[in-house]
């Protein structure tokens, strides 16, 4: 395990995959604000709500690049092909499973069976995401691929 | 789904407003929503009925029998009240849009409409119709049942959701739903939109609460006002309207929240007024200070001083809420205009006008401010001397003047009086301390010219009369503000006589002010009546003159204490885009003025003291 490579590594793709996905959101592409989605976690205030999520939106991503890191020396495989490959798995797992349970983890979000109550009022995902957009999905492909291939071609093997 | 009466235009003045100083509402008598653009006010409309009955879009809540309506703001609040009766009960139509600030979570839509619909006495049928165009009118936008969630709108970067206590039935692109209201009962709806996701969606059983909160908020806003005199509840339905038409995240005020209401009706002098004109900065400054309104004085003022700084020491006429050049003007392919008046124009061409008054507006808002005790920070006064060094090196050239004319620039009178006021200004913050390292000898020398200029050529013996252009024989109503600035005395005979040809030339039996002589016709320009009943109450004329003229005025007011751009002559009907900003400050400052009159107060404090005795007149020998 090549530790400084990971942090390195790991810090530049999660840059990336934060700046893709504000990018998508800025241009239309998608609704989904990250960020405010993992802030409202722990407050129902707005402003803070996007702080505290781009705060622990940097630090799942280097969280989750360990992951990646552990796959690339168990393969002992480290490129930007299997990076991103990595990377489509990890957004297909997200919208699909991650996004299902969203509404079950999430203590402020509705769910389209109960609708929304005075503790729960986010709008749910819906499947694969698209109720934040039906481009959704493209958003979370690109920017999870480019998070994988930045970080398959940055790691260095030990 | 049509609109019940699909061709029947309500008359402007039919309208009423709901806002939460970021984005406004236009309701009409019979429970309609037809304009709303959101996020903010120069964003694409959602329903825009308002100029097209069949391709806008709406979202109406009424009876469904035929109905009498009254209706009201809650006192000391924007939150809209509309009664309807009918034979055999009545229902009380309650209408808002929650102010961020009111919310008592910050868990709250982005943007949102609430509407509650009460059943007060006996029983009636209610029908309401959701019908969403999205891009003013371009793009039907299909709506999708999610169950408990409400209903979705997807369009463009944005989500709307609806959000009711009846289910609606969903007919592809819009929604629509009948009931039976008895005595106590109530339908609540909740309308938002949000371009983050995820959006909030507002829980019904909140709105009631929620609506005590928000009227809340409004009546300690109101309670800040300081006025005690004359017209006391239409000065503070003017400076509610007022706070509606700002856009609170970046202090500017917007000059109407709608475009193309037309000055004519089937007319084509159609224009988008949903940005911010710095001509309307001085007289609004001074409204808010002396209403004690300071916090929303110094945010307009660093607006003003710091969202104009990518183009400083030029300034444009009118910019974006937040202080960007305003679009290009375009005509929409889709909207057909309110009652045929076309084109509907989005974005305003005045943007690339040259009019050197914005200066002298500005530089006063700013000495106003100071004069009342605030402080100029050092880059204020660096911006405030270079808009001083412009006026000096541009005074001389024709301009498209206040009126904005689609003509050649010409050497017009109230533009040569702003720039005067200006370096006027400049020398009295010079003189009291409040601005340093400014030239104030070439300030001097450049007003000292200006006056002799106005006096010389702004002046026309024959007429008796200053007039609206250099040399010219044509009258205009703003030369009533020589004596708001400073420049004349009200009681001085030049002025007098002016106004005796003001409004012998421009006036109408029914006591209304034109604003030039128009060509093509047009209303009667309803904040030139204030300027007159503001230039009787600051000595023109008696204050029983003033305050007959005033009162008089107030009869134009529609049933809410709402006013447009203009008053139709003989008619009486709102004419332009409404409800109109400028046409509030004006009411708000006549008021003002002969309130201080009464009671002895010094008036207008900002300008010097008998200007006029200061610099005594040229002999002029003109044709």
């Amino acid at each position: 395990m090549n530790w400084s490579s990971w942090i390195l590594s790991g810090f530049v793709a999660t840059l990336a995959l934060s700046t893709l996905l504000a990018t998508s959101h800025g241009v239309g592409l998608t609704r989904l604000n990250i960020p405010y989605l993992l802030g409202t976690f722990v407050t129902p205030d707005r402003e803070k709500a996007r702080l505290y999520g781009f705060i622990a939106h940097l630090l799942n991503g280097w969280v989750f690049s360990l992951l990646y890191v552990f796959i690339f020396q168990a393969t002992q495989r480290a490129n930007w092909w299997f990076g991103l490959l990595l990377g489509l798995a990890h957004a297909l797992f997200s919208l699909t499973v991650g996004m299902s349970l969203l509404p079950s983890l999430h203590p402020r979000m509705a769910s389209e069976r109960h609708g929304p109550v005075a503790q729960r009022q986010l709008e749910p995902p819906g499947f694969m995401a698209l109720n934040y957009g039906y481009q959704t999905p493209l958003s979370v492909f690109l920017s999870h691929a480019a998070f994988g291939a930045i970080l398959g071609s940055l790691y260095r093997l030990v | 789904m049509p609109l019940e009466s699909a061709q029947e235009f309500p008359a402007i003045e039919d309208y009423g407003i709901i806002g939460d100083c970021r984005a406004a509402a236009l309701v009409s008598r019979n429970g309609s929503i037809d304009w709303v653009c959101w996020p903010r006010f120069d964003s694409p409309s959602i329903f825009a009925a308002l100029l097209d009955r069949e391709r806008g879009g709406y979202w109406k809540l009424s009876p469904t029998d035929p109905y009498s309506v009254e209706r009201h703001y809650v006192p000391g609040s924007n939150v809209l009240e509309t009664r309807f009766t009918i034979g055999s009960g009545s229902a009380v139509l309650t209408d808002l849009m929650p102010v961020r600030d009111s919310a008592h979570s910050s868990m709250v839509p982005d943007h949102e409409i609430l509407r509650q619909l009460t059943c007060t006495s006996g029983e009636l049928q209610v029908q309401t119709a959701l019908v969403p165009r999205a891009n003013y009118g371009e793009k039907a936008c299909r709506i999708r049942e999610l169950g408990k969630l409400g209903l979705r709108v997807d369009c463009g970067q944005g989500v709307y959701w609806l959000r009711s206590s009846i289910p609606l039935c969903v007919e592809d692109s819009f929604a629509f739903a009948e009931a039976t209201l008895r005595a106590g009962q109530t339908l609540l709806f909740s309308f938002s939109y949000s371009e983050h996701a995820p959006a909030v969606l507002a829980p019904l059983e909140q709105v009631s609460r929620r609506i005590e909160i928000c009227v809340e908020w409004w009546r300690q806003w109101t309670a800040q006002a300081q006025y005690d005199g004359d017209f006391r509840d239409e000065v503070i339905r003017s400076a509610l309207t007022l706070k509606l038409l700002s856009f609170t995240p970046s202090g500017a005020i917007i000059a109407a929240p709608t475009t193309s209401l037309p000055e004519h009706i089937g007319g084509s002098l159609n224009w988008d007024y949903r940005y911010c004109w710095l001509r309307d900065a001085s007289l609004t400054v001074r409204i808010l200070l002396e209403l004690g309104y300071w916090e929303e004085a110094t945010h307009f003022l660093d607006w003003m001083l710091h969202a104009t700084h990518l183009t400083q020491p030029e300034l444009r006429v009118l910019y974006t809420v937040f202080g960007n050049l305003a679009p290009k003007e375009r005509e929409s392919k889709v909207l057909r205009g309110y009652r045929g008046s076309a084109p509907v124009r989005i974005g305003n061409a005045a943007r690339d006008h040259l009019q050197l008054d914005v200066y002298g507006e500005v530089i006063d808002a700013a000495a106003q401010y100071a004069f009342h005790g605030g402080t100029l920070d050092r880059e204020t006064q660096k911006a405030l001397i270079g808009f001083g060094n412009y006026v000096v090196k541009h005074w001389q050239l024709p301009d498209q003047g206040i009126w904005e004319p689609r003509t050649e620039p010409r050497h017009h009178t109230h533009s040569r009086l702003l720039c005067w006021t200006a370096l006027d200004r400049l020398i009295d913050l010079h003189n009291q301390g409040k601005l340093q390292r400014a030239p104030i000898d070439e300030y001097k020398r450049h007003c000292d010219a200006i006056r002799r200029e106005i006096v010389g050529r702004g002046w026309n013996e024959i007429m008796q009369s200053y007039v609206s252009v250099l040399d010219g024989d044509q009258l205009d109503s703003s030369i009533l503000l020589l004596s708001w600035y400073g420049f004349e005395k009200p009681d001085f005979p030049r002025m007098q006589s002016t106004y005796r040809a003001i409004r012998n030339k421009l006036g109408t039996p029914d006591g209304l002010l034109y604003r030039y002589e128009a060509q093509p016709q047009e209303g009667t320009f309803a904040i030139c009546s204030f300027w007159e009943a503001e230039y009787l109450a600051l000595g023109g004329g008696t204050t029983e003159a003033a305050n007959h003229l005033l009162r008089n005025l107030l009869t134009y007011r529609n049933d809410l204490g709402l006013y447009g751009e203009e008053i139709e002559d003989g008619t009486g009907h709102a004419l332009g885009n409404f409800p109109q900003a400028y046409t509030h400050v004006g009411l708000i400052g006549a008021a003002l003025s002969l309130s201080q009159r009464q009671k002895g107060e010094q008036q207008l404090a900002h300008r010097r003291e008998g200007a006029t005795a200061q610099q005594p007149h040229p002999t002029v020998a003109r044709n």
